[in-house]
């Protein structure tokens, strides 16, 4: 078991003809995710490799019955994606773009309010569980099925935690990319609550960086309702005050957001907090109980 | 991307934010015609426009009477450096000067609009305390800052500018100004899709009418694609030389003070790279992210902007390939440091996508470049190296 993707998912790229779309399809299909649909309005009827190809996900979700949508659309369509796959009652949509306006999204999570579907990002590399899906762009060989969730704001740094991870010979049950945008779908806590039902996750790696207090918030469902351990790291220490750091959401304004404040509510929080960005997997180990 | 204070009243008084009657220059001799464009009795107010607060408090703000003293100040301003709290201690250079109307102040309220990321809304933020830092404010006596939610689908409704003027103590006539001006706020945040407005002071006159005496915007820079003429606005006297030049490769970069140049790709390493530079004894030099999709052409401008910062003693290069292959990496800096002199040590972790690829193009470069096998090594390498 695991959560959000597993073997059963069947998954619709939108934006299947652009160059990124094509590229990660093929690579999530060769990895062994069911890539049963593909969408871009105007090209329904062709298909990409085999897959056939729809004009809207609708269509795509009738014939088909994918329950997962993965983004790869440009920025200023992004977000029009993300609210036509919840329209169309998609279970799950990922949502990889990076660059979608913060308003866009301010919309769009109106409109979900009142929709079952669940969004993961956007500006994410995506969700993987180990030998049975990987929907997104993340390097599939670097990990190994196991029991450690790892959810993370961080792309690279998410490869680095799993990387290391799977050197000390952990293995992972599911990886969420939960995104660098101010303004995203699943968050935290959701991840939080869904390993901490999870039979198959024992333990837990939360990566988080500047910006906002969702690590903050994350530290306190910990302290009251995680029977997991959890192991941490939060990005930007060294951060300037005021400045974007790459992400949307990493930065530190009106003095809130800092690594400082992040990292001593999770301590607070009975959290194993890594100080140096090479220590994720061994403080993992160390909550763990060595 | 942040504009000028002009800037921002000319854009705001488009939507109907009150504000007054004034112009820009970038003479002394336009501050005098300024006065006189303007007209009027005075008194009038002559401000140094920089991408900086606290302008006031650091000189740069002067009430005058004649058109002469406004001519006599903007010169004494122009030119020079002006350093504000928020400048660090180099300051800013003034090359614009802003000359306008003075008006009756009776109180000074503090109005905000921005993302509050916790509710997934555009927030109003108001203070009757005016003219000072909201942060202080927030950070001394944090009941004393009101907020209000905008739902995106229903705009700023009349109700939620009269409950914020209430809360701040206005009189009862000047309550439907206020409104007006927060709902006028509101749309101008919306159509330009700014990330800030920052009205500080908001003044009440002795008339009661509500103007902004004040301007800060910011904006989305995911949104500027879709709004040319505020793109126009950018100023580059008020950036970092290096900043726009990674800009103009699609790189992420921020200049910082210290000597470990860093490129690393994706902005979560790349922080967690300077977290550990910092941990191994040294500061970084720069925050550089060169994305998931860098090509070689990429990645050489990258490290040719590290090398042009003379402060820099030695690089590190941290790159976790997933997208990105480390073989294009590696070619990246061996084109670039082929180039140009290579004068300060480079250490180079790679790992992931076609690492063995890339690890045999640097070796086979000739060049001299440190490899490390993972961050901790690389980080304890660079250092020394730096030394």
């Amino acid at each position: 078991m695991s959560i959000l993707v597993g073997k059963d998912t069947k998954v619709v790229t939108q934006g299947i003809t652009g160059s990124t779309g094509q590229f990660h399809t093929r690579t999530c299909k060769e990895y062994g995710t069911q890539m049963v649909a593909g969408v871009t309005p105007g090209k329904g009827g062709g298909d990409f490799e085999g897959i056939p190809i729809y004009d809207t996900v609708g269509e795509a979700r009738e014939a088909t019955g994918c329950n997962a949508s993965v983004i790869y659309v440009p920025p200023p369509f992004a977000a029009d994606a993300i609210m036509e796959a919840a329209d169309a009652g998609v279970e799950l949509v990922i949502c990889i773009t990076e660059g979608i306006p913060v308003l866009d999204m301010v919309k769009v999570k109106r409109f979900l309010a009142d929709k079952e579907t669940r969004l993961v990002g956007p500006n994410c590399p995506g969700v993987i569980t180990p030998g049975e899906c990987k929907i997104g762009i993340m390097p599939g060989y670097i990990h190994q099925a196991g029991k450690i969730g790892v959810v993370s704001r961080s792309g690279t740094l998410t490869y680095e935690a799993v990387h290391q991870l799977t050197q000390l010979g952990i293995g992972q049950s599911t990886c969420v990319g939960i995104g660098g945008d101010p303004v995203n779908g699943t968050g935290f806590i959701d991840v939080l609550e869904l390993y901490n039902a999870d039979p198959d996750t024992e333990g837990v790696i939360m990566i988080g960086e500047i910006g906002g207090t969702a690590e903050e918030e994350a530290a306190d469902y910990v302290k009251r309702e995680m029977k997991k351990p959890v192991a941490g790291f939060i990005a930007g220490q060294t951060a300037p005050k005021g400045k974007r750091m790459g992400h949307a959401g990493a930065i530190i304004s009106g003095g809130k957001g800092t690594a400082a404040d992040k990292m001593e509510a999770m301590k607070a929080a009975g959290i194993k907090v890594a100080a140096s960005p090479a220590d994720l997997g061994v403080t993992l180990k160390e909550a763990m109980g060595g | 991307m942040n504009i000028h204070e002009h800037q921002g009243k000319e854009i705001l008084a488009k939507y109907g934010v009150a504000t007054l009657k004034g112009v820009m220059t970038t003479t002394a001799s336009g501050a005098r015609e300024a006065v006189e464009t303007i007209g009027g009795d005075g008194p009038w107010v002559v401000k140094a426009q920089i991408h900086a607060g606290g302008r006031g408090k650091a000189g740069g703000v002067k009430l005058v009477k004649s058109a002469a003293e406004a001519e006599e100040f903007a010169g004494s301003l122009l030119g020079k450096a002006l350093v504000t709290h928020q400048t660090g201690p180099e300051g800013r250079v003034v090359r614009r000067i802003f000359v306008e109307q003075g008006c009756n102040i009776d109180r000074e309220l503090y109005l905000g609009l921005t993302l509050d990321r916790a509710t997934s809304l555009v927030t109003a933020i108001a203070s009757a305390e005016g003219g000072v830092e909201i942060e202080e404010v927030a950070a001394k006596t944090p009941e004393k800052i009101l907020r209000e939610p905008i739902r995106p689908e229903i705009g700023c409704q009349g109700f939620q500018g009269r409950k914020l003027g209430k809360a701040l103590g206005l009189p009862a006539k000047s309550l439907g100004k206020f409104a007006k001006f927060l709902s006028a706020l509101y749309d101008a945040y919306v159509a330009t899709d700014a990330s800030l407005v920052e009205i500080n002071p908001l003044v009440l006159t002795k008339e009661g009418d509500l103007i902004a005496l004040d301007a800060k915007m910011g904006f989305d820079d995911n949104a500027l694609y879709r709004h040319p003429d505020v793109r126009e606005l950018r100023d580059p006297d008020e950036e970092d030389p290096r900043e726009q030049q990674a800009q103009e490769y699609d790189l992420s970069y921020i200049a910082l003070d210290g000597s470990i140049g860093c490129m690393v790709n994706g902005a979560g390493l790349a922080m967690a790279t300077m977290d550990i530079v910092k941990l191994a004894g040294a500061e970084p030099a720069n925050f550089l992210d060169v994305g998931g999709g860098a090509d070689a052409k990429k990645v050489a401008a990258a490290f040719r902007i590290i090398l042009a910062d003379t402060s820099v003693k030695a690089v590190l290069i941290n790159i976790f390939g997933g997208i990105m292959r480390c073989d294009v990496l590696a070619e990246g800096v061996v084109q670039a440091a082929s180039e140009m002199k290579l004068t300060v040590p480079v250490v180079c972790r790679l790992e992931g996508t076609n690492v063995e690829e890339g690890r045999k193009i640097l070796a086979d470069s000739g060049l001299n470049i440190i490899t490390a096998s993972d961050m901790a090594d690389a980080a304890k390498k660079v250092v020394e190296a730096s030394k």
